[in-house]
């Protein structure tokens, strides 16, 4: 084990498996001279060379495209796409292209392909800059849509991504590259499609993912100090969703709270709370409760911006409610 | 070019003619369902590019697709039996008219969504490029897609990193229903090349000859290192856009005078007046590409549903990775 930040740990992923397999590959804007713009991809360039750490032009339909491309002829593109926020003009590579071209031409196309975004808010970026629209992403069959929550889950997730023969959309959280912990050393994959309890506890399940679950933690300590001990389920991966353990613990603690960073109508919140109704109703003593983003553009002002983001508190308020 | 090469060439053109004429009944039928987009007067184009191209050279268009498929060596029997949704079709029924591919032919679709396939032909170019392939992309579309941002994307993209790409613009003068100097600022379509710093071309693309021998060139060119290249191909469709187009953007009077330069017209007196061929040598090749044809109709009708449990397949080659 070795303590590194998100951004070390997604940042070892990459150059472990670019080292491992000449075919893998990073594309994007400024992954190359610039570092990438979060600085995962420092030293990159000088270490891989311009062919396979490629500058793009602010083009994020070509990019995706042609990753798309070069991943139907047998390479392992990582194409970055900056923010989350910049997907939507990609949108029709996403979902109407890399989700689709396997299944709609009988299997004969296969996509091993990973696109690496950014997500969330909490920086001042405004409203088109602060986005968490994971739910839409994994609205789509044919995309794998994965959000990890811990350096060492980063790691392990982005080389599974890397090697997995599906295009998986990777999304990592502005406000996480400075989250420090303890990573597994040398060659080590998290299988992507499993949730994992990162927090045991007896008297209420909280089910959550990215940021959202350095926010349950925090809760969970405060509540501890009050006598109560929640289980903190890590969806990890939000397609193919991995009910298994989150039922498991609903079916110990009988509450529930979901909590993410994105709006509550439509969101990931919406589809674990209907899954525990569908799939284990009887077993619950309150109804779930969501934790979610207040449903507003997010505004530039800090004090706003803050009102607008789930919170500790909130967690902590959520977690009494259905106790 | 041989005797036997040109002999196919005509071939390949009656078969797509008769497998389309032969779909637009089966559709009529309610046999093929969904969207059916004839290439019916535009054979010589894919048949005069992609006869020049390698094995190993790269085919991918839009979803005015059928005569590609036929051209990169998909069955009639595979194209129809995808028509009719069997899962015997080249796509094992799950694509349809728009989604024919064969990657084993190197023809990688038939894409429904105008444009998109550009930025993905660069992708397949720069895998190409990345793995030393002397590869060229073949990536064809019609005029209507030079007005969406996809195209300016990739073209741009194939520019910058001098990917080895044919941009073949399949001029046949309406996106839809729609006239090119209705929806485009440039209606000289070739000069959007210009703004890309990229060579470019036009050519009459009834004539089959003619298509080959610029593609051709082009082609090698590419494989030579110039990077991307641009054609622009004038064409025409005789048909309506899709089945059940009302055709009031065009007069009959301009339908039946494009039809008086039938590519396969065109061809077949080429074949004459060079001796290449006699008359009857081409009503034979005829009898067989309509004998092909009849095959494939019966085998695409023989052929089995796909079974219930192809739903839930190739979502994900693996749920668990």
């Amino acid at each position: 084990m070795a303590r590194m930040t998100m951004r070390e740990a997604i940042s070892q992923a990459l150059w472990e498996e670019m080292e491992r397999d000449p075919k893998v590959f990073i594309m994007g804007e400024e992954v190359g001279v610039w570092g990438g713009t979060y600085a995962v991809t420092r030293g990159f360039y000088d270490h891989f060379g311009p062919d396979r750490v490629r500058d793009t032009p602010i083009s994020e339909a070509a990019i995706v495209g042609a990753a798309i491309g070069a991943a139907l002829v047998g390479l392992r593109p990582v194409a970055e796409i900056m923010t989350i926020n910049f997907a939507f003009v990609a949108m029709d590579h996403i979902v109407n292209q890399a989700a689709k071209l396997h299944y709609m031409f009988g299997g004969q196309m296969v996509l091993p392909l990973v696109i690496r975004t950014v997500g969330g808010g909490g920086r001042q970026l405004g409203a088109t800059h602060s986005q968490t629209p994971d739910a839409i992403f994994a609205h789509f069959p044919g995309l794998k849509v994965v959000a990890p929550g811990t350096p060492a889950d980063a790691k392990g997730l982005l080389k599974a991504a890397i090697r997995c023969d599906d295009p998986v959309l990777f999304i990592e959280h502005a406000t996480l590259y400075q989250l420090r912990g303890e990573v597994p050393e040398g060659d080590y994959t998290v299988p992507i499609g499993q949730s994992k309890v990162q927090r045991e506890g007896r008297d209420v399940t909280v089910v959550t993912y990215s940021k959202m679950l350095d926010t349950s933690l925090k809760a969970a300590e405060e509540l501890a100090r009050e006598g109560i001990e929640i289980e903190v389920v890590d969806l990890r991966t939000l397609r193919p969703l991995d009910m298994g353990p989150v039922l498991e613990s609903v079916k110990k603690t009988n509450r529930a709270v979901v909590v993410e960073e994105g709006w509550k109508s439509y969101g990931v919140g919406a589809e674990v709370a209907s899954r525990i109704y569908e799939e284990a109703f009887d077993y619950l003593d309150a109804p779930v409760k969501r934790v979610a983003q207040v449903e507003v553009p997010l505004p530039y002002n800090r004090t706003l911006e803050q009102m607008a983001l789930p919170q500790v508190k909130d967690v902590v308020q959520a977690v009494k409610e259905v106790l | 070019m041989e005797k036997q090469e040109y002999l196919d060439l005509y071939y390949q053109m009656v078969v797509i003619r008769r497998l389309e004429e032969r779909a637009a009944e089966l559709y009529q039928q309610g046999k093929i369902g969904g969207f059916l987009h004839l290439y019916i007067g535009q054979e010589a184009v894919s048949t005069g590019i992609i006869s020049v191209r390698r094995p190993e050279d790269r085919v991918i268009t839009a979803y005015r697709d059928h005569g590609v498929a036929i051209n990169c060596g998909i069955s009639a029997k595979e194209v129809m039996a995808e028509l009719l949704g069997k899962a015997t079709g080249c796509s094992k029924g799950k694509g349809g008219s728009m989604h024919l591919a064969d990657v084993s032919k190197n023809f990688w679709g038939g894409h429904a969504i105008v444009g998109a396939h550009l930025p993905i032909a660069a992708g397949l170019a720069l895998g190409d490029v990345y793995q030393n392939q002397k590869a060229v992309t073949i990536c064809m579309f019609g005029d209507g897609a030079t007005n969406i941002g996809f195209f300016h994307e990739a073209l741009n993209l194939s520019k910058v990193w001098n990917l080895p790409v044919l941009w073949v613009c399949e001029n046949n003068k309406y996106g839809m229903g729609t006239a090119v100097e209705r929806a485009s600022a440039v209606p000289e379509i070739a000069l959007k090349a210009e703004g890309y710093k990229m060579k470019y071309a036009q050519v009459d693309g009834m004539d089959l000859m003619k298509v080959r021998e610029v593609a051709a060139q082009m082609i090698e060119e590419i494989r030579s290192g110039s990077g991307p290249q641009f054609l622009e191909v004038f064409t025409y469709r005789f048909r309506g856009h899709s089945m059940g187009d009302p055709e009031r953007y065009r007069t009959p009077d301009e339908v039946r005078k494009w039809q008086q330069d039938d590519p396969i017209g065109i061809y077949h007196n080429f074949l004459l007046q060079q001796g290449i061929a006699t008359e009857e040598e081409l009503q034979r090749v005829i009898r067989e590409a309509e004998e092909e044809v009849e095959e494939a109709v019966r085998f695409a009708e023989a052929s089995p549903e796909p079974a219930p449990e192809d739903l839930y397949k190739h979502v994900y080659v693996s749920e668990t990775c």
